[in-house]
């Protein structure tokens, strides 16, 4: 898993990435309600608008943290938000993007240097 | 992500175990279900008078077009439906309970003479489409308040339809957006400082225009480097709020006008918090080209739960021309109404809303300025004024201000740095508030102060009233920091409700009632 | 001065408690230039009975509509508020009280705002409603922009039929937004027109029953049409009471019924303060302009209820939401629904079929006057009638007989080509002598 300095993960298995905001975003942002999700197909390029993770009291925009094509998208989370807050590195996942990169995932940070970065905060 | 704003707690922990403290039905206090949970649903409050000898009330001629029952909903006796309505109010607080400290609100008392005047029938009975010439006296009013207005903000010309605060801000961005079109000039962008209101961008948005922000200095004003530097030539306009949200008056607002001017671009006050400066200052002496006056707040239209408001917008010279349509013009043969955009309204960019505006309110607005006169109103800025730094010195000890040096206006900002390792947090203070009597002070706004706490006392509190409310801020104050966090945590004790739990509310919204 | 508590004793204490000379030094960040060394050049102070002569003067100079014979519609309607109405909007706790953003002590509000929610999706036959808009107008315009969001299409179809203000702060708003308002010509009889003009450009048509010039309208035709070409539907009603008995916009196809709720509860006030209806279909929900009000639980399990969904507000979302709303009408809205309360939706019924006879009444009368042809082939309680001349050149000779005759259609849209056209309503509150004295006056003013 790798991480990115906006508290997005990136999980890669062959070229699909599985992509969701971390423990520590999830944290901030206190119960989640509602997720606003791309539709299925869309292109992405790194940086770019992907999601939208409302509280009762915010909403944050989650941007693609590399580029590639929306194959699916988690709608359980319409039904039940809450998995974003009980599993957010799991079950909460948002988005999984056919990559067009690979090397672009091993750009980010790993899991150490993400927990080095988040004790600077 | 980028995380917008701090989540806070939403839901509330369970209190389970201890009995509530006042069980629904008790004392004074009324346990009242839903209209919709009472048993039978066919009676009527009304006695209609009887159809006339040649009408049958069964003989509709409109076949196909009827639904095929009446609606399904309850209707109530007259004793009953005064009961079930007398019970709710009882379970809100309002003005008229205490002072109500919250900022960038200005909740002041509302006169009960505008209540009576609005309901006069020449006012009351009135429809906006009759022909002029049978409502000269109200038409009469609105060119008076229009005087007032102008007056009291010594610029020119003053849009009155806008239905409220935001509406107006919306009618003057148009304005100005109606006036950069008509030089050709295509302007893109639209400067907002990082404390406004989220009106201000959202209008701007509405607007059709992009929004940059402008950064704020460390006494809570307006940076007037970052501002000169993003006034390129697609800046349309700078919207700013003076007095700020941050309660401070802009010291360099007639600089930031001339910067404006000078690329060409229009400044649009947000006038929200013109209590503090009423009959003081003139906003047209400030280089302001627009601005919206909230008259539920600087003019004590009530606030009636939530609405109606009212938001005209006073406009300098060079926007007058682009205002929308109507207004009442004064001639020959009296007064009239200049309805459509053609002859002397052909620069009117539209129209905001259906006849002419908010005119309950106009009546409402108008008994206040009159009975306080110039001279009162601008005892009412002073002693807004007064009041709120009263509070300041009294509160400053024991809480943290987020701008400590110099005045502020009519509203004083804390911060949540008092707060540090009690555990306790901005929305626990300002719940355990309740339990003090008192209706919190408006919490997290403005979002460049952290747990930001604005509290505007207006100019309608007592000295006695003011003690009252320090008293019982210091009392909680002290108690924060003696490390009772229960007291606070588990705020409101004394409400008809506690805490409510909003996360559920948003995850599985029910809007309405179902069987 | 009666509203402001301070005596001079408390003033100079309290500057002493700041720490401060005189009340100018708190105003020291005012630029000199800036400040006014004295009151400005308006009236001083004035009583209670000097203010209510002021006001008084000016109000008698306006004909009130109940002095006599009185047949406006055209948007606003006049019928009869219950006196508990208008004393319970009186009442402290709903005047003076703020928006429901403490729930723990606004309940009285917030469940006024459910049962109220509950009733306008009754009445508009859509299962979603929202906390009141300003009126009818702005809650059109808004629905055209929630229309646009949603298909991500920039036309809008405005029939013919539509209230000519409403359909220009529709174009007002929509305008800034690069979404193009065709409006299609005054009729009234629109829906053909409405349906051609459906292509796969159009996010919405808007379409309102019973129509500007009283025409009731089945939609269902328009609304499978528009739905075929990805397009959403907006049925506008400006008379609330029509709701009672004609077949609700959510029963024929609407995808947002939005509406002016003035006729219920709320007097005339010459255009102002109104109250906007605004329902729509559940998958449209998270982008509803306005505010809404949910139920959840306290701390200890107790039904309560609180303002929700407002990721979509200006407070949170800021350049990003789906309007620039704050304020609602709070107010109208409680009025609006006590009022609901004592009709209940039998008694909605009966009164609308009351306003029904009566126009009908008024139908026959006007059609026996020689030279006057009826226009609208289907009415609620307001149609359109022909007259031999002009109708704003006729309503003022009747206003000088003491008769308010209705509304000419130039006044609203004097590029028509309708300046001939007279739009009269009738409610419960129209007596068959008022009926009697009109048609006497018309006949006589047109006859010569």
């Amino acid at each position: 898993m790798r991480f990115t300095k906006d508290h997005e993960w990136v999980d890669l298995v062959g070229d699909t990435a599985t992509v969701g905001i971390t423990a520590y975003a999830a944290e901030q942002l206190g119960d989640v309600v509602f997720v606003e999700l791309p539709e299925a197909g869309k292109t992405m390029k790194a940086g770019d608008g992907m999601a939208v993770v409302e509280s009762v009291k915010a909403a944050s925009d989650v941007f693609a943290p590399i580029s590639g094509e929306v194959s699916a998208i988690n709608d359980t989370l319409s039904d039940t938000p809450e998995t974003v807050n009980e599993a957010p590195e799991g079950g909460g996942w948002f988005v999984k993007l056919k990559v067009a990169d690979p090397a672009e995932v091993d750009a980010l940070m790993d899991r150490p240097a993400y927990e080095a970065f988040l004790r600077t905060l | 992500m980028s995380v917008q704003s701090v989540g806070r707690v939403t839901r509330p922990e369970p209190q389970t175990g201890a009995a509530p403290d006042a069980p629904p039905g008790s004392g004074l206090l009324q346990h009242e279900p839903l209209i919709f949970e009472l048993d039978d649903w066919d009676k009527t409050g009304v006695d209609f008078p009887p159809p006339e000898p040649n009408e049958d009330l069964e003989a509709i001629d409109l076949a196909g077009l009827t639904r095929e029952s009446a609606p399904a909903l309850p209707g109530l006796s007259e004793p009953e439906t005064l009961r079930h309505y007398v019970r709710l109010s009882q379970q809100n607080h309002a003005i008229d309970l205490a002072l109500y400290p919250l900022g960038s609100c200005t909740m002041k008392h509302n006169p009960r003479l505008g209540e009576k005047m609005a309901r006069l029938p020449g006012f009351l009975d009135i429809h906006p489409l009759q022909p002029p010439s049978t409502v000269q006296g109200a038409l009469e009013l609105m060119d008076t308040l229009a005087h007032w207005l102008k007056t009291l903000t010594g610029m020119p010309a003053v849009a009155l339809t806008p239905k409220a605060g935001a509406h107006g801000e919306l009618c003057g961005l148009l304005t100005i957006r109606a006036a950069h079109e008509a030089r050709g000039d295509g302007r893109r962008t639209v400067l907002v400082p990082t404390s406004a209101h989220g009106t201000n961008p959202a209008t701007a948005a509405l607007a059709g225009y992009q929004v940059e922000e402008i950064a704020q200095t460390a006494d809570g004003r307006v940076d007037l480097a970052d501002l000169a530097a993003k006034l390129h030539d697609d800046v349309a306009a700078v919207m700013v709020t003076n007095p700020n949200t941050c309660g401070l008056f802009e010291r360099d607002v007639i600089e930031i006008a001339r910067l404006t001017h000078a690329i060409g671009a229009y400044f649009y006050c947000d006038g929200a918090n013109f209590n503090a400066i009423v009959g003081r200052v003139r906003p047209g002496d400030l280089g302001v080209d627009a601005m919206h006056i909230n008259l539920h707040k600087t003019f004590s239209t009530p606030h009636g739960g939530g609405g109606p408001g009212a938001g005209p917008v006073v406009l300098s010279a060079a926007l007058a021309p682009y205002a929308p349509t109507p207004w009442v013009v004064h001639g020959e043969q009296g007064f009239d109404l200049i309805e459509q955009a053609v002859g002397p309204a052909r620069e009117a960019h539209g129209r905001m809303c259906a006849f002419h505006g908010q005119m309950g309110m106009y009546v409402r607005a108008l008994a206040y300025m009159m009975s306080h006169g110039a001279d009162g109103l601008r005892q009412v800025a002073e002693d807004a004024v007064l009041n709120a730094n009263y509070i300041k010195a009294r509160l400053s000890g024991a809480m943290t201000a987020a701008f400590p040096d110099g005045p502020c206006m009519h509203e004083v900002l804390f911060d949540d740095r008092w707060l540090d390792e009690t555990g306790i947090t901005t929305l626990d203070f300002a719940k355990a508030m309740i339990d003090a009597g008192f209706h919190p002070m408006t919490m997290y706004f403005p979002l460049v102060v952290h747990g930001a706490m604005l509290i505007e006392p207006t100019e309608t509190e007592s000295r006695r009233e003011l003690d009252r409310f320090c008293d019982a801020m210091l009392e909680l104050a002290s108690a924060a920091r003696d490390g009772d966090v229960e007291r606070f945590k588990g705020a409101p004790y004394h409400a008809p409700l506690r805490r409510l739990d909003e996360t559920l509310a948003a995850r599985r919204p029910r809007l309405r009632w179902t069987p | 001065m009666r509203y402001l508590p301070l005596t001079d004793a408390d003033r100079s204490g309290m500057l002493a408690v700041i720490g401060a000379a005189a009340i100018d030094d708190l105003f020291s960040d005012v630029p000199v230039a800036a400040r006014l060394a004295s009151p400005v050049d308006l009236p001083a102070h004035a009583g209670e009975l000097a203010v209510e002569r002021a006001l008084g003067r000016l109000a008698a100079r306006n004909r009130a509509a109940g002095a006599g014979p009185f047949f406006c519609g055209a948007g606003a309607y006049r019928h009869h508020v219950p006196a508990s109405v208008d004393h319970l909007i009186q009442r402290s706790e709903f005047l003076t009280s703020y928006t429901p953003y403490q729930p723990e002590i606004a309940q009285g509000t917030l469940q006024v705002l459910f049962e109220f929610q509950t009733q306008v999706a009754a009445l508009t036959g859509l299962p979603v409603a929202n906390a009141s808009m300003y009126d009818g107008s702005t809650a059109c315009a808004e629905a055209v922009m929630m229309a646009a969001r949603i298909t991500r299409r920039k036309k809008a179809v405005l029939s013919g039929g539509l209230h000519p203000h409403y359909a220009e702060a529709t174009r007002t708003l929509a305008h800034s937004a690069g979404i193009e308002t065709f409006r299609l010509g005054a009729a009234i009889d629109a829906e053909d027109a409405v349906l051609a003009a459906i292509d796969a450009d159009t996010a919405c048509v808007v379409v309102q029953t019973p129509n500007v010039f009283g025409t009731v309208t089945d939609i269902s035709a328009i609304a499978a049409a528009a739905k075929a070409a990805g397009a959403l539907t907006i049925v506008v009603t400006t008379e609330a009471v029509s709701l009672g008995l004609l077949k609700s916009p959510g029963e024929m196809g609407a995808d947002i019924a939005v509406a002016e709720g003035q006729s219920i509860g709320n007097g005339l006030n010459f255009g102002g303060p109104y109250v906007g209806l605004f329902a729509c279909r559940e998958p449209l929900l998270r982008q509803m302009p306005g505010r809404l009000c949910g139920q959840t639980v306290d701390a200890q399990g107790r039904r309560g209820f609180v303002l929700t969904l407002s990721t979509r507000e200006q407070h949170i979302r800021r350049d990003k939401a789906t309007s620039n709303i704050c304020t609602n009408s709070g107010l109208c809205a409680l009025a609006f629904s006590v009022h609901m309360s004592l009709l209940g939706g039998a008694g909605l019924e009966r009164l609308a079929r009351l306003n029904h006879a009566r126009a009908l009444t008024l139908r026959s009368a006007l059609a026996a006057i020689p030279g006057l042809e009826i226009l609208t082939p289907r009415l609620f309680n307001e149609f359109a009638v022909r007259l031999p001349g002009r109708a704003d050149a006729l309503v003022e000779a009747l206003a000088r007989r003491g008769v308010i005759a209705g509304v000419p259609f130039s006044r609203l849209d004097p590029d028509a080509g309708m300046d001939d056209v007279l739009l009269v309503c009738a409610t419960e509150t129209t007596t068959a002598e008022d009926i009697a004295i009109f048609s006497e006056a018309l006949a006589a003013e047109v006859g010569t």
